[in-house]
């Protein structure tokens, strides 16, 4: 009953939350001049022969508050307005580019949150051993790369030096023609998954082929961050009466880490998963641009480099919301099971 | 000063504090002797553009005109690097004391006066805390048009909430001390108190951080503008020279890494300005962290 009460709450805080997010993306927008703003409310190429008809039409020259009404009422409709890079509109957009910045972060997502983890577990247990220096070091290593640079210098050496082996983009030309063919059936839009459900083994490969750099450059810098952040908590638990009695009733060192010290020290990673999503799309936007790999990031990326407004800032709507629906089920996760979380309060 | 001691005597135990620091200051050293270690050409109005040798596209390789070579568009990378350097600690230092002034007023405000204010200054840190922060630093930075002082604005823009509710936290935790509780019952106002008695209480270990994270706020400084977003082309900016080398990543037939030293060098000087900030703010937030300083 706690609970249901507390979600409902949450539910509620939600609502003033995202109205705030939306009048920040409309300030922002208020910085561009009409022309550039009435791509906001195009939904079809023809009408960008006239830009001032569709001025007139939403009022893009009324007062400000007139113009936030409109434009929010077009955004319930499910409509952010045309991107003019790849003509299609922001949604549509949206949709195709969804799938291959998905099958990024599926990949990614395991190998930072399970590495740091690992990791961090690692260097807690043998605190000032080697170990612990060493990941410590490649920590501080891995937090200070740019990222943009470290995948320069990774597709510089597998891309350059070997010729080819690890190549950008997401598909080789002869893959994406065969993805793209009548005979090949593409069920999620995931080469990945697709390729297996086809029974395109070639598909397979070569879309793991065109992942492992993208990949490991998104994986670096965010598995450093989850490897410190579990290696302090890790200490903490350890300090901890249950440890010291798991260890006097004379359990075997290795079931003392793993299962009891282990185990309560992860809750803090659980806490950083909003943070994580955000470093992610971060990191998403970079990766991609460095890759030329043609998801969601590389499309804000080219979008925002040519001033394609509508497609930036719907995206930037976009990802907000999902950070904040992301937050929302972290915590709500948090309450439910963990339970010294007090739920009336409000504290944690 | 009991704590500032304190302080110092941690440090000195620690190699890599002090490899940091040693780091810090060289980078400062060759921000300060900028002009002395790349003179600016005669008859050049802005130092900070960067000089080009000819109109060519294709890099070259390091020589006795151009000690590091040049860059795309025969930028100087020598001439890059050094004066990157001013604009790194520019924009790592304007963005921490702007986001330290934001930060203290709003925070100290809504921790020391509570409720409704409280309440309003909170939200709107969540509103702008709900994006990623490098995409809305894009779009804010596109929105101010490309130039140096748009990507300062752009960045505080997203940090200024997190120092606002950390600083919001501790004055919480310091409103209710005895001592804020007597100096109220001797009538002092709300603005003696909080610059008297909150601030100072809660202050010295903000600074420290905040110092801390310019090397964060210089990465994402490069970020932008290695997305090409920002800096007018030529301004010397780190991120833009990686930015300029990306289409050289593969080299001449004969030689693989004909052009590793366009990639590299501005790299470089990137990951050991944000290196020296890291190994200095890994062993000063141990020794801030009480729970972790006692193990």
């Amino acid at each position: 009953m706690e609970f249901r009460s507390y979600l409902i709450r949450r539910l509620f805080l939600l609502i003033p939350v995202l109205f705030g997010v939306t009048i920040l993306i409309f300030g922002l927008l208020q910085l561009f001049p009409p022309y550039q703003r009435a791509m906001l409310y195009v939904t079809d190429p023809r009408q960008l022969s006239n830009i001032d008809e569709i001025i007139e039409l939403y009022g893009l020259n009324a007062p400000v508050w007139q113009q936030y009404f409109t434009w929010l009422g077009q955004v319930f409709q499910g409509n952010l307005g045309w991107s003019k890079v790849v003509g299609m509109s922001v949604t549509d957009a949206i949709i195709n580019f969804l799938p291959a910045t998905l099958e990024l972060a599926i990949f990614a997502t395991p190998i930072i949150i399970m590495g740091g983890i690992w990791l961090g577990t690692k260097a807690a247990a043998h605190k000032d051993g080697l170990i612990d220096h060493t990941t410590r070091a490649g920590a501080i290593v891995g937090w200070s790369l740019p990222t943009f640079w470290f995948g320069l210098v990774l597709m510089m050496i597998f891309y350059g030096y070997f010729r080819g082996l690890l190549p950008p983009e997401r598909l080789s030309t002869a893959m994406s023609v065969l993805v793209n063919s009548a005979s090949f059936t593409r069920y999620t839009h995931l080469n990945f998954i697709d390729g297996i459900l086809n029974w395109e083994w070639r598909v397979v490969f070569d879309a793991l082929r065109h992942l492992v750099l993208p990949v490991v450059t998104l994986s670096v810098v965010n598995i450093a961050f989850i490897m410190r952040l579990m290696r302090s908590s890790m200490l903490e638990s350890l300090g901890r009466g249950y440890v010291l009695t798991a260890r006097a009733k004379g359990l075997p060192e290795k079931q003392v880490i793993n299962k009891h010290a282990r185990r309560n020290a992860m809750i803090p990673v659980l806490t950083v998963s909003g943070y994580l999503f955000a470093a992610i799309v971060n990191g998403v936007v970079i990766t991609e641009s460095i890759f030329n790999y043609k998801g969601l990031g590389w499309w804000a990326w080219r979008t925002a480099v040519q001033l394609d407004v509508s497609s930036i800032l719907g995206f930037a709507l976009f990802s907000g919301i999902l950070f904040v629906l992301t937050n929302l089920v972290v915590d709500l996760l948090y309450a439910k099971f963990d339970p010294r979380v007090r739920l009336g309060g409000g504290v944690k | 000063m009991k704590n500032l001691r304190f302080l110092l005597f941690h440090f000195k135990k620690n190699p890599l504090s002090i490899i940091g620091l040693v780091i810090i200051v060289i980078f400062a050293l060759i921000a300060a002797l900028a002009p002395v270690i790349a003179p600016t050409p005669e008859g050049q109005f802005n130092p900070y553009m960067i000089p080009r040798d000819g109109y060519g596209s294709t890099p070259q390789p390091p020589s006795d005109t151009h000690i590091f070579g040049t860059t795309q568009g025969q930028y100087d990378i020598f001439y890059g690097v050094i004066w990157g350097t001013r604009t790194a600690f520019q924009v790592g230092l304007v963005v921490i004391g702007a986001v330290l002034v934001i930060g203290i007023i709003l925070g100290s405000i809504a921790g020391y006066f509570g409720g409704i204010v409280d309440e309003i200054i909170m939200r709107i840190t969540d509103i702008f805390l709900a994006f990623p922060p490098l995409i809305l630093a894009m779009a804010v930075t596109i929105a101010l048009g490309a130039s140096i002082e748009s990507i300062i604005i752009a960045i505080t823009v997203v940090t200024w909430p997190s120092y606002a509710r950390v600083i919001r936290g501790d004055i919480l935790a310091i409103r209710e001390e005895d001592y804020i509780e007597a100096s109220r019952g001797v009538g002092a106002s709300h603005l003696r108190i909080i610059i008297k008695h909150v601030l100072p209480n809660s202050i010295y270990p903000i600074f420290i951080m905040a110092s801390l994270d310019i090397g964060a706020v210089v990465l994402t400084a490069a970020a932008l503008s290695f997305l090409g977003l920002g800096v007018p082309e030529g301004y010397a900016d780190w991120g833009q020279m990686i930015n300029f080398a990306r289409n050289w990543i593969v080299g001449t037939p004969t030689n693989t890494f004909a052009y590793w030293h366009a990639i590299t060098i501005p790299g470089l000087f990137i990951f050991f300005f944000v290196m020296g900030w890291n190994l200095l703010g890994d062993s000063l937030r141990d020794i801030l962290d009480p729970r972790l300083a006692r193990r």
